[in-house]
């Protein structure tokens, strides 16, 4: 009984949400997927580019194109930060307590991301605006991309632990930091069907780019066409699609059991169809026809993006299951605790400021009482503490008692090196002044 | 109460938020609000300067365009991850709030998202078309005029924040309507975006005057043609500037009084307005002094009178920031929820039963002789830790050494006589929400550290211990229990 360790039910914010559940839900999955675009640009850009830029060792060519994906990056990664805050608010509205609580669990993990990213950014910044200068040494120009590369790998783990903890709060208890958080199932193979998904986004993103009529291809390249570079695309873009069908096969059979449901399973594999499909134009279109090249690659656009968008709605449906029986213990929590909250507000405890009387001081017990509750926090017999002692007082007030009646009432600002004392006014009658008065004076 | 404790208990808590706040905030006022305009500024000045065969003057056109490669590399990376990072702060130390600012605030911050994609797509246009624009005059005017709407939409962006800001001080009337636009149009707002317009300009003309320095040639036409334009551009803003932060000075104190119980300035509020009062005048001064400079002797201008400017500047908005912190406390909203991250409406309920009963969180529901102290751990969690760490920055052995005695025992009565009152001395304090119980076991956990030197570990490495009376099983049956007992009431009436 003691080692069980038990599933807990926070109170929600007892406000209400902004706008329907439903609208939260798109809007969660529309900035969500624009969002997830531009990531994948991003590191996939920077994983294209290191091997890009390794082949260029050899071959000058690639340089070239190594340097061309890099200059994407820094665009795309300032797109995919922007973009990422929608998603982020709409998940901190929609699943407050899970999301926070995930947050809190990793903490020291979640607060890095900042620095970590940052220092990412620079060192893509440093890879771009130093190629010229690293002519001599490109090895160590391709270690800068390899850190910034190795960050960009490591923050979507932090990410994923989060978005998978978020909805098993019986975990919460046995979770003891980020790395113990990692290793709850699922977050490997979803990471590693994501990096497929960044190289297959990517690859498609260097056919888009380099058929552009106004890109001045011919200026950049001596020895590559158009169609050389589309067609190292596509073989990125297969490679990747295939790498994201394999772990969307073991993602789907390692989900644990406990939001699964037909419907997810049936939106999982209605997703994993398009990938399939995708895959496959993209295969004939590489090894087809040379002319042909382009043929299918809306329909491949189309196919990946249709993929995104039911492979996020699955990941929503099952996180909707997983956490539905628990979202409504809480409503129901938060409810019974507002509940209790009103009933103590409108009958608040009798509240009798008990003062604990020492008979031995007789007349002045009251007083003594009233200033050790009161005035004892800043006031001590004969030191000075925040204020100045009561002996300094008694020589002050002798023979004074309604000035110091009302300086306690309001008090003005006497010493210089003193901060500022509060007022009493509302706080003690005529009478207890007097009490307060007649102590304050015995002390000699 | 609801959220596991994330706790750093040696930088504390409000620190990390405070640091990423504050780089954000010097970050977004010198280098994108107030710097784009003045970048702007200077690159139509440039068109303007050039003779009739040119574009723009290129000598000119370089520095300005160096200018904004600095400002775009900075905010790009450090400027948006901090932006960000507030966010991702403040999830961990102040859950609760976030949470229901976001809620009250959602279609704001939404707005501020469309809005901030806009400049980013703005300012990656701008940086990246500037060197293809110098091809013609006409591709040239048209930069310029990006240029401007980056501008307005970089203060767009800093006009919704300042809402948000304005409101986590002074709820205004959304206490009663709880509603978007009463947050939005709370009493402080407008004072406080009229104090932090200009005040962006003279910072990104100071920033902008440094970089100058770093990026012209000694005695070249260029460095004097630009240092003179910055300090010109630094004079107008700053009379603005003094006048509205006067403005902004005399507003706050009495907004500020509507949030406190007993209307008295707190005294800690009082050294820190004073030092505000003294900072601003002289921050201005310094920086009045250096444009001063700038415009009259600029032959003789050295980087160092730039640097001075730039360092009281920040300094300046540094101490602004904290003030504004300062004046919140003891609430992180205003008269709805303290900075212990417990709403004032359930007060009188953890007064009644205390508060262990109701947090989520904590390794005793039942305080014994035993288990005392390692209750008084969870209590200061909960109500302490936020502001106090045990050992480190504003630590809680400290605070009470410092009242008692450098080195000296802690009394257990006298700290169990000061805490129940401390928020009356004391203003920046939320009031103790337990009961005597919890305060007996407190003030026993806060002897405990004085003797064990003990560090408090906060959620992100320690975990947490979820309280039965909170867990799945005891919730579920209480509300069967409540839904039995109210059919039964049906059942009788009937
Ligand atoms: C809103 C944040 C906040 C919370 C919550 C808070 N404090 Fe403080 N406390 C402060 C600040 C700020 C100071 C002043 C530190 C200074 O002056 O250096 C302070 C000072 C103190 C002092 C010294 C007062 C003096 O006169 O010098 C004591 C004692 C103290 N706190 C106890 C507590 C205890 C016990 C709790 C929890 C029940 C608590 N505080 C909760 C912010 C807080
Ligand atoms: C928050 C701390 C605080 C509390 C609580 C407090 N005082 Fe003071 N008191 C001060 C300070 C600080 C001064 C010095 C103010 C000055 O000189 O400007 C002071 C000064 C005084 C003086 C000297 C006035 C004079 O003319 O020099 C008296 C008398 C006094 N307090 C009485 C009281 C009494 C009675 C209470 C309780 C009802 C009380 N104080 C509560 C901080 C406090």
């Amino acid at each position: 009984m003691l080692l069980q360790i038990q599933t807990p039910v926070p109170k929600d914010i007892p406000l209400e949400l902004p706008l329907p559940e439903w609208l939260l839900v798109t809007l969660l999955i529309l900035s969500f997927l624009l969002h997830i675009i531009f990531i994948n640009l991003m590191l996939g850009g920077s994983i294209l580019t290191i091997w890009a830029q390794i082949k260029g060792l050899k071959e000058k060519e690639y340089d070239i194109l190594a340097h061309e994906i890099a200059k994407t990056i820094t665009v795309n990664k300032s797109m995919a930060v922007v973009l990422g805050v929608a998603p982020l608010l709409s998940i901190n509205t929609l699943y407050t307590i899970y999301f926070y609580s995930a947050n809190a669990l990793t903490g020291f993990a979640w607060i890095m991301i900042i620095p970590l990213i940052t220092i990412a950014f620079l060192l893509t910044y440093l890879h771009k605006y130093t190629w010229e200068k690293f002519e001599g040494s490109k090895r160590l120009h391709i270690a800068i991309i390899g850190m910034a590369t190795t960050i960009f790998l490591f923050i979507p783990l932090i990410f994923l632990t989060n978005v998978n903890l978020m909805m098993f709060p019986e975990k919460w208890g046995a979770v003891k930091g980020f790395l113990s958080a990692l290793m709850l199932p699922n977050v490997f193979p979803r990471y590693f069907e994501f990096l497929g998904a960044c190289v297959s986004v990517t690859g498609l993103f260097v056919v888009w780019y380099n058929g552009r009529r106004h890109y001045p291809f011919e200026e950049q390249y001596s020895v590559f066409t158009r169609y050389d570079v589309k067609r190292i695309g596509y073989s990125a873009t297969i490679i990747g699609l295939g790498v994201q069908i394999f772990f969307g096969v073991i993602v789907l059979f390692t989900l644990p059991s406990k939001g699964i449901g037909y419907d997810v399973i049936a939106v999982m594999i209605a997703a994993g169809s398009f990938l399939v499909a995708a895959l496959w134009w993209s295969y004939k279109s590489v090894t087809g026809d040379k002319r042909l090249l382009d043929a299918r690659f809306k329909r491949i656009v189309m196919a990946v993006i249709i993929f995104m968008v039911l492979y996020g709605g699955s990941r929503q449906i099952y996180r909707h299951n997983a956490l539905r029986k628990h979202q409504e213990l809480v409503a129901e929590h938060t409810k019974a605790f507002q509940k209790q909250s009103k009933e103590a507000r409108e009958h608040p405890v009798e509240e009798k400021e008990e003062l604990e009387l020492d008979p031995s001081l007789g007349e002045l017990a009251k007083g003594s009482a009233l200033f050790k509750q009161k005035c004892g926090i800043c006031h001590k017999r004969d030191e000075k503490l925040v204020g100045p002692p009561m002996t300094e007082m008694a020589g002050i007030y002798t023979g004074k008692t309604e000035d110091l009646k009302s300086w306690i009432r309001q008090p003005g600002k006497k010493r210089a090196d003193y901060p500022q004392m509060p007022g009493f006014k509302d706080q003690l009658s005529d009478e207890e002044l007097n009490e307060l008065a007649k102590f304050i004076l015995s002390v000699k | 109460m609801d959220f596991p404790m994330f706790h750093l208990d040696w930088l504390n808590d409000r620190f990390l938020i405070a640091m990423i706040a504050i780089l954000h905030v010097i970050i977004n006022h010198g280098l994108a609000v107030g710097f784009i305009p003045f970048v702007t500024w200077l690159e139509q000045k440039g068109v303007k300067n050039s003779s009739s065969d040119q574009v723009t003057d290129s000598e000119w056109d370089k520095m300005a365009y160096k200018l904004m490669w600095t400002a775009f590399i900075i905010t790009t990376t450090i400027g948006a991850m901090t932006g960000v990072g507030i966010w991702f702060s403040a999830a961990l130390v102040s859950p609760s709030s976030i949470g229901s600012l976001i809620r009250v605030f959602y279609w704001a911050w939404f707005t501020e998202w469309v809005v901030f994609v806009t400049e980013v797509v703005l300012i990656l246009i701008y940086f990246l078309t500037w060197k293809s624009s110098n091809r013609s005059l006409n591709a040239k005017l048209k930069h310029i005029r990006f240029g401007w709407f980056l501008a307005i939409f970089s203060w767009i962006t800093m006009a919704i924040i300042v809402a948000i800001l304005g409101f986590m001080m002074d709820p205004g009337n959304w206490q009663t309507e709880r509603s978007l636009l009463s947050g939005i149009f709370n009493p402080i707002y407008l004072p406080q975006l009229f104090f932090r317009t200009p005040t962006a300009m003279v910072v990104g003309g100071t920033f902008g005057l440094m970089m100058i320095m770093l990026f012209t040639k000694k005695g070249s036409d260029v460095r004097n043609k630009a240092v003179r334009a910055a300090g010109k551009w630094i004079l107008i803003w700053s009379p603005l500037a003094l006048v509205a932060a006067i403005n902004y000075y005399h507003v706050m104190p009495s907004a500020m009084q509507a949030n406190m119980s007993t209307a008295i300035g707190t005294m800690e509020f009082e050294q820190y307005y004073t030092v505000l009062k003294y900072l601003i005048p002289l921050a201005i001064c310094v920086v009045l002094i250096v444009a001063l400079w700038a415009v009259i002797k600029t032959t003789r201008f050295k980087a160092y009178m730039a640097l001075s400017a730039v360092i009281a500047i920040m300094a300046f908005l540094a101490i602004f920031e904290r003030v504004r912190e300062f004046v919140r406390k003891p609430y992180v909203i205003g008269n709805y929820m303290y900075s212990n991250l417990l709403r004032i409406e359930d007060y009188p309920l953890y007064k009644k039963d205390g508060i262990l009963k109701h947090a989520t969180y904590t390794s005793v529901h039942e305080i014994t002789d035993n288990t005392k102290v390692e209750a008084g751990k969870n209590i200061f969690m909960l109500t302490c830790s936020r502001c106090h760490t045990t050992n480190g920055v504003n630590s809680i052995t400290y605070v009470f050494e410092r009242m008692y005695g450098a080195g000296k025992p802690l009394n257990e009565d006298d700290m169990e006589a000061y805490i129940p009152n401390m928020h009356e001395g004391r203003k920046y304090m939320p009031p103790f929400p337990g009961n005597k119980k919890e305060l007996r076991a407190l003030v026993a956990y806060i002897k405990h550290l004085q003797q064990t030197g003990e560090v408090l570990e906060g959620a992100q490495s320690s975990g947490v211990v979820i309280n039965p009376d909170n867990s799945t099983t005891s919730v579920a049956n209480h509300i069967e229990a409540e839904k039995r007992k109210t059919e039964n009431k049906l059942v009788q009436k009937k």
